[in-house]
């Protein structure tokens, strides 16, 4: 046989041969493997890219988990704050009070003193007056026993009144 | 592929020296007993002889299998025998080997040529046998590696499976995938892997000295004839508007010269394309089996000039080259198969090409 010239047995054989490996391989072996190949690599790819989506989530729940943290100390903060001027507040009124309180309670006491020592005063002024007529009593008693010392007290008497 | 290079290269000196031992044995044992037929030792014979379609096998000494003879003509009509009746010139059922042709004779014995040229040859030559073996043997081992698949699903493979995948995955990704594009690729990957196993099997079959191997097939025209018409009908079927318009009708070029210089060199190629396909890679192969072969001849052109001493001294050489020689047909036949699979790969990325605009 001629190495240059294709013989047409060959040419047949080659052809039914090649047809039927090649649609027997195309449906019992390339569609498998191929599709077999393409899941496997999107089915790594997944795994990566859930692994990266996971890592992301984590970093993402630190960061709230820090935004939370930090506004849990905030919020602490202006509790104690509140509590802070409340605690101030509430001091300050009861000092005020206590001052109104205190201020009533000297005034009443004031006046009171006040009407004491009103009613002490006349009282003294009573037994003083009482007194001097007792004493002028005794006085008089005493200068008038005798005629001359009466003449003499109602002739100062008369020099005293001044008949104008 | 660079693996399956470097895989040789990694071969421990013992496996070397074994691996050589047994060319020694097999292949001059092959090569001896053309020279035992009595006739002097004609090393184009032999090695044409070789690399040449036949219609029975020879394995080995006097043994060889018969292969079955199918011939059609419009006359005798169909007639299947086996290659053993026609052995040494016989006559049988009116049909003559003349050579390794089939001819028709008369009842005295004499060539018809008449009646020869109506005669289709369909018999399972050698190189036939081997392209149907190599196909069984194909179906098989990859029916195994789907097996794989569908066994291991999504998970890691094993076994033969993970000796096929980078082979597989290579295939997609550096061939048809560049060549094709993303989007149409996966259309084409069941040709493309066929013609890619099936051309690397027959190849590295052939590289084998011994039967089953040994049978030149891609370095046969008619197979190659048939792989690159494969290529060019499939091609045609998916060559698209783009593809047609920019080879017959070049955008941008005077009309005039669409006519009289581009539509005629563009209709060439069209042709050339296939053509230079089928071209190298059976002058590749071809070539390869030639050399190889020669390097043994020379055993016997020595042993004939200057006796059997002489014959014994070259073969130290010849072994050694024809090694080396078996060892760059390996990465021929990688090549080979790698550049008609990638050629068929840019060729359908041509023809499904999408219109551009420029």
């Amino acid at each position: 046989m001629d190495l240059i010239v294709p013989s047409i047995g060959l040419i047949f054989w080659m052809t039914i041969t090649f047809l039927v490996v090649f649609f027997l391989l195309k449906k019992m072996a390339w569609k498998p493997i191929l599709k077999s190949l393409k899941d496997r690599e999107s089915s790594i790819q997944n795994a990566l890219d859930s692994a990266e989506k996971a890592k992301q989530e984590m970093a993402a729940l630190q960061a709230s988990n820090e935004a939370i943290l930090m506004e849990a100390r905030n919020e602490r903060d202006k509790l104690l704050k509140e509590a802070r001027e409340t605690k101030d507040s509430i001091i300050g009124e009861a000092k005020a009070k206590a001052q109104i309180e205190a201020d009533k309670i000297m005034q009443s006491t004031r006046d009171a003193i006040q009407g004491e020592k009103v009613a002490a005063m006349d009282e003294i002024k009573n037994q003083v007056a009482k007194l001097s007529i007792e004493i002028a009593e005794k006085i008089i008693r005493t200068e008038l026993s005798s005629d001359e010392k009466q003449k003499a007290l109602v002739n100062t008497m008369i020099d005293e009144v001044n008949l104008n | 592929m660079n693996i399956k290079v470097s895989d040789f290269k990694g071969i421990s000196k013992i496996k070397k020296l074994f691996f050589i031992a047994t060319l020694l044995f097999a292949i001059p044992s092959v090569v001896f007993a053309e020279g035992e037929s009595g006739k002097p030792f004609n090393a184009g014979d032999m090695i044409l002889e070789h690399v040449s379609d036949a219609h029975s096998w020879h394995v080995a000494g006097d043994v060889s299998i018969p292969l079955p003879i199918i011939l059609y003509s419009s006359t005798h009509g169909l007639d299947v025998f086996s290659s053993a009746k026609l052995e040494n010139g016989v006559a049988y059922n009116g049909y003559k080997l003349n050579g390794e042709h089939i001819v028709a004779v008369d009842a005295s014995g004499a060539i018809n040529k008449d009646e020869t040229a109506k005669i289709w040859d369909l018999s399972i030559t050698k190189t036939a046998a081997s392209i149907l073996l190599s196909g069984i043997l194909l179906i098989l081992i990859m029916l195994a590696v789907s097996k794989g698949y569908s066994k291991r699903g999504t998970g890691a493979p094993k076994g033969i499976q993970s000796f096929f995948e980078p082979i597989i995955v290579f295939v997609r990704d550096d061939l048809a995938i560049p060549s094709i594009g993303k989007k149409k690729y996966e259309k084409f990957m069941p040709y493309l892997l066929t013609l890619f196993f099936f051309i690397l099997l027959v190849n590295l079959l052939g590289l084998v000295p011994f039967f089953p191997g040994g049978a030149n097939v891609t370095g046969n025209i008619a197979v190659t004839t048939t792989l690159a018409l494969f290529t060019f009908i499939v091609m045609m079927v998916n060559s698209g508007k783009t593809y047609w318009g920019h080879t017959l009708w070049m955008p941008g070029v005077p009309a005039w010269v669409k006519i009289s210089i581009l539509g005629p060199i563009e209709t060439l190629g069209i042709i050339l394309k296939p053509f230079t396909l089928l071209i190298r890679i059976f002058a590749n192969m071809l070539a390869g089996h030639i050399v190889a072969l020669s390097f043994f001849a020379l055993i016997f052109i020595f042993g004939g000039l200057w006796g059997h001493f002489a014959g014994y001294l070259t073969s130290v050489f010849s072994v050694a080259f024809s090694a080396g020689m078996l060892l760059l047909d390996v990465l021929v036949s990688l090549i080979q198969a790698y550049v008609f699979t990638l050629l068929s790969a840019i060729y359908f990325g041509m023809a499904t090409e999408e219109a551009e605009h420029h």
